[in-house]
């Protein structure tokens, strides 16, 4: 598999999504923002988290609105895979390819903590690694999370199944304890309605190691990799 | 020709930095806030003399990037 990692000025995660996606067996190659197109045989792009345009105008805004975002939104449009993680789903949200936003966390904090989510589907490219309904433990880090739409979008979300992980306790129960930032329906991520575009605020690729304290995060990109050994 | 573009927060839509703000203007003591909610202002000068043109330069300035249409309203003065 070839991935594409987007970086703009102000992504910082990219070098941690770079390695997660190396470590799970895909080529990796960087991709600066004002290019006209990706690599050649790119299969999924990925944004990565950070502060793009130090989260000027609103998270995203500037970013979605990029050069390169114009090649991401045609490879979406062939079906070809996009994973925005943090500031990535903002950006994926600001460019039209996911709906709503991401608002400034109901309580007005910066949150930064292990947080467990569940897996609301495993059948999907992102998710066959894990078990629907499995609780995994990674990591958020953000101030603007808070998962917002309209209430048609929101009704669509649900009733087509396009929720990918809610906030939950360690159990996989969504509480409200577990939904730190207000997100509606606890949504920490969700997929385009053809489940090729996923968007997420919690950082799988910060949970690939023992070393770090867990390894959770590493069946997304597991996933990822073993569609493209079965679609090949 | 300058124009004033300010961007809100469509009603309904939870504000928690307005909500903040009031908390603090509350605790401030001062009298008689009973609501606030927090926007953007943007001062743009435009190239051009054509009232016409700058409506639509600015129509299209809002809604391709001011304002997000999903959770904001925009509004336009010229100058």
């Amino acid at each position: 598999m070839k991935s594409a990692v987007v970086v703009f000025p102000g992504s910082n995660r990219e070098g941690d999504v770079m390695r997660a996606l190396r470590s799970a067996g895909s080529q990796v190659e960087k991709v600066w923002h004002a290019e006209t197109d990706l690599p050649a045989g790119t299969d999924l792009v990925v944004l990565p988290g950070g502060f793009s345009y130090g989260d000027y105008l609103r998270c995203g805004a500037i970013a979605g609105r990029a050069t390169v975002m114009d090649a991401v939104r045609a490879h979406a449009a062939r079906g070809g895979l996009v994973l925005g993680i943090c500031n990535g789903f903002q950006i994926l949200c600001e460019s039209g390819l996911l709906p709503g936003i991401l608002m400034r966390n109901a309580n007005l904090k910066f949150i930064c903590h292990r947080q467990f989510l569940r897996v609301e589907r495993n059948d999907t490219a992102f998710t066959r690694a894990y078990a629907k309904g499995q609780a995994i433990d990674v990591c958020v880090a953000h101030g603007e999370g808070n998962y917002t739409a309209d209430g048609e979008t929101l009704k669509r979300l649900e009733g087509e199944g396009l929720v990918a992980f809610r906030y939950s306790d360690a159990s996989g129960q969504v509480t409200a304890d577990a939904n730190r930032n207000g997100s509606m329906n606890s949504i920490a991520g969700i997929y385009s309605d053809k489940l090729n575009v996923l968007g997420m605020m919690p950082h799988p690729e910060n949970l690939i190691e023992d070393l770090v304290g867990g390894t959770d995060g590493r069946g997304l990109f597991e996933s990822l990799v073993s569609s493209f050994a079965t679609a090949a | 020709m300058k124009a004033r573009v300010t961007v809100t927060l469509k009603n309904g839509v939870l504000d928690p930095q307005g909500k903040a703000i009031e908390g603090a203007l509350k605790s401030l003591g001062v009298d008689g806030i009973a609501n606030v909610r927090q926007g953007k202002v943007f001062d743009i000068e435009l190239d051009t003399a054509d009232k016409g043109q700058a409506e639509a330069s600015l129509k299209a300035a809002c809604e391709k990037l001011l304002a997000n249409t999903v959770i904001e309203n925009y509004r336009v003065e010229i100058a």
